[in-house]
């Protein structure tokens, strides 16, 4: 059997898992895990396969989540004595809106990062993820600040023989974000195995060397930044529209933290990892409360973080792909992308 | 002193042109002003004591270093104007002194990736797959295959790269360089490191590169190296130039043993 089959066997297993699934609660873990993993995914574009670290990556996932929720509320602003009336959108004009506006600041910050790299890229997206915060709490007229935007809609989609249906119930979310997380991972798969893939991964590798043989990287720097953006946009949209609140604590610097814990643990530079880690590290802190008070879950979650770190270095699915090769025989070798620097 | 009349050694057919280039560091200069001359299809060796301003004027060629003043022209474009990227493009190509290769990508990835400008596919294109682009992705693996048997590295293209023995990774920077066309092909220390029958398979390697159209630009510190495959030697001493032409002159020029390879003499003697 083809390796290439696994995948789409654990996807067909997480499509079936509604249908048997007794706790609803559960069903909303997953859904958010899946919320992150898209994240996570979208970050590992960057940090595993261009191999800039963007701290600030919330910012997107947040102005995501903020273009989705006003763009459905509808604002208006006053400036002096001019009023600006933004109406009402449908959702998925919102949904879209919020892909392409965190995609145009992923533009921005690709291209002021142009000559930025390492620690002082770290710092410019620490920084944007900062400001977007500021701008989230105090630019009340918009934002409502620290009050929240509410009752934003879920999503809707046509279906056919039912009309019009509001994604209220948890089933069509949790498939909502299946689909989409599976495209954002083919979406990833295509472009890290093509042309442009490769020119990202000798960034990481050797920037003079890639400089020396024509490829032009600050480009595909950018390209990396606004696919990577534009994705962390739409799953900020998701958050939006299956939480259906909106607060400026969405740009909390933890979430990126998460994120980047997700990607590392998993194994940057993997296809696999964000989703490996994603599920481990957005699901686990949810399970733990069942069975565990918050302090001994934070410390569990702690330990867990610290064991993969320091037993797994590279990040799980490497480790995994590097002892499936060795039991293959000595000929084999991993997966292209089971491999980290 | 052979030749600082630039009228012998300008063929009509010089590639490149390095002219009145000059680089300050802050006040200390790597290159007072250097003027030569790459005539096609040769091999030029620049050579000269640690520090000479070797490596400086390599980066200023391939753009990774603007020159305080000065220009240098290949075939009519200002190289000084331009990018390192964009230099590749041209068909300037350089390896360097360092080992450099994609450590984290197998043998074969990093030909591949050497083959960058060959291909056209962007991001919208990769994004589709279209047939185009796996034709695109077929001829540049065969093309890399090529390189690799060419530098003797076909049986280990599955390999990653930074589990490759020195030797091996030396090579693989050139088969990295070869692989992005070169026209005019700068060698950095390219043997350095490597033991005496390695270097022999290295300068056989040369001669063959030169076979395929490239001229080729080598700076070196293995004089048996450069006397026996260069067409002309340029010799640089604290930035400026004291010596060019055939190699049997710039051997008894005696402004060279003086400066240069007279301390190896002095060392032999004494």
């Amino acid at each position: 059997m083809s390796a290439r089959i696994y995948p789409w066997l654990f996807v067909a297993f997480l499509a079936s898992v509604p249908l048997w699934i007794g706790n609803q609660y559960f069903l909303y873990i997953l859904t958010s895990a899946g919320i992150f993993i898209i994240a996570a995914i979208s970050l590992n574009l960057l940090l595993g396969f261009t191999g800039q670290l963007s701290l600030g990556h919330v910012a997107f996932f947040g102005i995501g989540a903020y273009v989705a929720a006003l763009s459905t509320l509808g604002f208006d602003l006053e400036f002096g004595s001019a009023r600006f009336v933004f109406p009402r959108q449908p959702v998925w004009v919102g949904f879209f809106a919020a892909i392409l506006v965190a995609g145009g600041f992923g533009l921005l910050i690709g291209k002021l990062a142009f000559r930025v790299r390492g620690a002082y890229f770290v710092i410019v997206t620490i920084s944007f993820a900062q400001v977007m915060r500021m701008i989230a709490l105090n630019w009340v007229d918009l934002t409502e600040g620290p009050m929240a935007l509410n009752n934003i809609p879920p999503l809707s989609l046509w279906i056919p023989g039912e009309g019009v249906v509001g994604f209220f119930k948890k089933e069509y979310n949790y498939y909502l974000v299946l689909v989409l997380a599976v495209l954002s991972y083919l979406l990833v798969q295509r472009i890290v195995r093509s042309r442009v893939g490769r020119a990202m991964i000798a960034l990481r590798e050797n920037e003079p060397l890639a400089l020396s043989v024509g490829v032009d990287v600050t480009r595909y720097l950018v390209v990396a930044t606004v696919v990577s953006a534009g994705m962390a946009g739409m799953a900020g949209a998701l958050y939006t529209h299956y939480i259906r609140i909106v607060d400026p604590d969405v740009f909390l610097f933890i979430y990126t933290v998460t994120m980047v814990i997700m990607v590392v643990t998993g194994g940057k530079g993997t296809l696999a990892g964000p989703v490996v880690g994603g599920f481990i590290f957005g699901a686990l802190p949810e399970l733990l409360r069942e069975v565990a008070s918050p302090e001994v879950q934070w410390i569990l979650y702690g330990i867990a973080m610290i064991a993969i770190v320091f037993f797994l270095p590279q990040g799980i699915v490497p480790a995994l792909a590097a002892r499936f090769a060795a039991r293959r025989g000595p000929g084999a070798k991993p997966e292209p992308e089971a491999r980290a620097p | 002193m052979t030749g600082h009349s630039s009228g012998r050694l300008s063929p009509p057919g010089a590639l490149l042109e390095v002219a009145n280039v000059a680089v300050h560091f802050s006040g200390l200069v790597a290159i007072a002003d250097l003027n030569f001359r790459v005539p096609e299809g040769r091999i030029l060796s620049l050579i000269g004591p640690n520090g000479a301003g070797k490596t400086t004027a390599f980066n200023v060629i391939t753009g990774f270093l603007k020159p305080t003043a000065g220009h240098v022209l290949y075939r009519g474009h200002d190289l000084t104007r331009l990018a390192a990227d964009k230099i590749a493009g041209l068909g300037v190509v350089r390896t360097f002194q360092r080992t450099s290769i994609f450590g984290g990508c197998t043998v074969f990835e990093n030909v591949l990736i050497g083959s960058h400008l060959r291909g056209r596919t962007e991001t919208w294109r990769a994004l589709l797959r279209s047939a185009r682009v796996d034709a695109e992705e077929q001829a540049l693996a065969g093309h890399a295959r090529e390189i690799l048997d060419f530098v003797g590295l076909g049986a280990r293209s599955g390999e990653l790269a930074g589990n490759l023995a020195y030797g091996e990774q030396r090579r693989l920077g050139i088969a990295i360089a070869l692989a992005a066309d070169p026209k005019l092909l700068l060698l950095d220390e390219p043997a350095a490191g490597l033991n005496p029958s390695e270097t022999e398979e290295f300068m056989r390697t040369v001669g063959r590169i030169r076979e395929r159209g490239v001229t080729i630009l080598l700076v070196e510190h293995d004089m048996r190296l450069v006397m026996s495959i260069s067409d002309t030697v340029v010799v640089l001493n604290n930035g400026v130039i004291i010596a060019e032409g055939p190699p049997e002159a710039v051997q008894r020029d005696p402004e060279v043993i003086r400066a240069y390879l007279g301390q190896g003499y002095k060392r032999a003697a004494g």
